[in-house]
């Protein structure tokens, strides 16, 4: 069965998770995997559902949209594809004075390593800005990406720390 | 090691009878949290003078429980801890300072949430050890100490020899999903 990627952003109020999970409910979606948040003042969602048409959900956000002054984008996807991680888990965690550049400089390492960024967070709390992220790396490829990462750090002036992630399993 | 702690820290803070001042607190991103304390000699005066400094400026700064040298502006292996009467401490040894600290055993690892007075805006969920011992010297005599804790206070003590080793709390955060702005103030 095809997937529903959709995006919803707008300015925070109470009220945004419960109208747009009601418009799906009635659609009869099924929200497989969702992840919401407030950035800077903006409740920010993005869920991934199984069931209805594209159209269909267009047609439901659309005046909740308009009326909630909400930004909706549907979109259909193919069908998850099974991967399997073959890299080794690290977290990569990033702080300094905010400057342009930060994210850009430091994914591309990651990238250029053969890396894959499977989650990544930023804050910026006055001047300081912090970026955590959490990557597959091939094995073995950690102590070189760890150099490049710092060699990058120290050219923007932030900090970089690359550690293995926890894989207790309990 | 000449002792464990207890006795040792309580003649050692009666001991502290010089005042300290209270200084002002950096922030992150203030190159100073980044770099590596230099080793000190527990028994230089200004050494005593910046212990007195640390617990007086811990003492005025609402819910601190730990404060290190980075954070007053010094680039040094010094720290102040007292985590009396907080409710998650367990074992507490009530106000010290420690100069030179290392954690030389690290058992029973714990996630938690923490904290920090140079990043006032986030906190963290972090795992550390909830049982410690950290070997360091008294700031002043030189006095070396072996100290055994638990819980809040063994998370304290490696959060400041974190500070003292130019780490914050941001570089130990569990995952992407582990960082939090802070909502409560204290």
């Amino acid at each position: 069965m095809d997937e529903l990627a959709i995006t919803v952003i707008g300015r925070d109020r109470p009220g945004i998770v419960a109208d747009v999970a009601e418009a799906l409910a009635d659609l009869g979606a099924n929200l497989t995997d969702s992840t919401m948040t407030r950035l800077r003042g903006h409740f920010a969602m993005t869920l991934v559902c199984t069931g209805p048409d594209a159209g269909d959900v267009e047609a439901a956000l659309g005046p909740l949209a308009v009326r909630g002054r909400l930004l909706a984008t549907v979109r259909a996807v193919g069908p998850e594809e099974v991967t399997t991680p073959t890299g080794e888990p690290y977290v990569l965690s990033v702080h300094g004075a905010d400057r342009l550049g930060i994210v850009a400089a430091v994914t591309r390492v990651v990238a250029e390593a053969g890396g894959n960024i499977t989650d990544l967070t930023t804050r910026l709390a006055g001047p300081l800005y912090v970026l955590v992220a959490e990557v597959e790396l091939p094995p073995g490829t950690a102590p070189q990406t760890e150099e490049r990462l710092n060699a990058a750090a120290a050219g923007l002036g932030v900090d970089v720390v690359l550690r293995r992630a926890e894989s207790d399993v309990l | 090691m000449s002792c464990e702690a207890g006795v040792s820290l309580d003649a050692w803070l009666a001991a502290l009878a010089e005042p300290g001042t209270v200084r002002p607190v950096l922030n992150a991103p203030n190159p100073v949290l980044a770099r590596e304390g230099d080793e000190v000699d527990p028994t230089d005066p200004a050494v005593l003078r910046l212990a007195a400094d640390l617990v007086a400026t811990m003492r005025v700064s609402r819910g601190c429980v730990g404060l290190a040298a980075p954070q007053i502006g010094e680039s040094a292996k010094v720290f102040a801890v007292d985590v009396t009467g907080h409710p998650k401490a367990v074992t507490v040894h009530g106000t010290f300072v420690l100069c030179n600290a290392t954690v030389v055993s690290a058992t029973r690892w714990r996630p938690g949430r923490e904290g920090c007075l140079s990043v006032p805006d986030l906190t963290g969920d972090v795992k550390r050890a909830s049982r410690v011992v950290v070997e360091g010297a008294l700031p002043g005599t030189g006095e070396p100490v072996r100290l055994t804790t638990d819980g809040f206070e063994a998370r304290a003590l490696q959060h400041e020899i974190d500070h003292c080793a130019g780490m914050l709390f941001l570089d130990r955060v569990a995952g992407a999903h582990a960082l939090y702005q802070r909502k409560v103030y204290l």
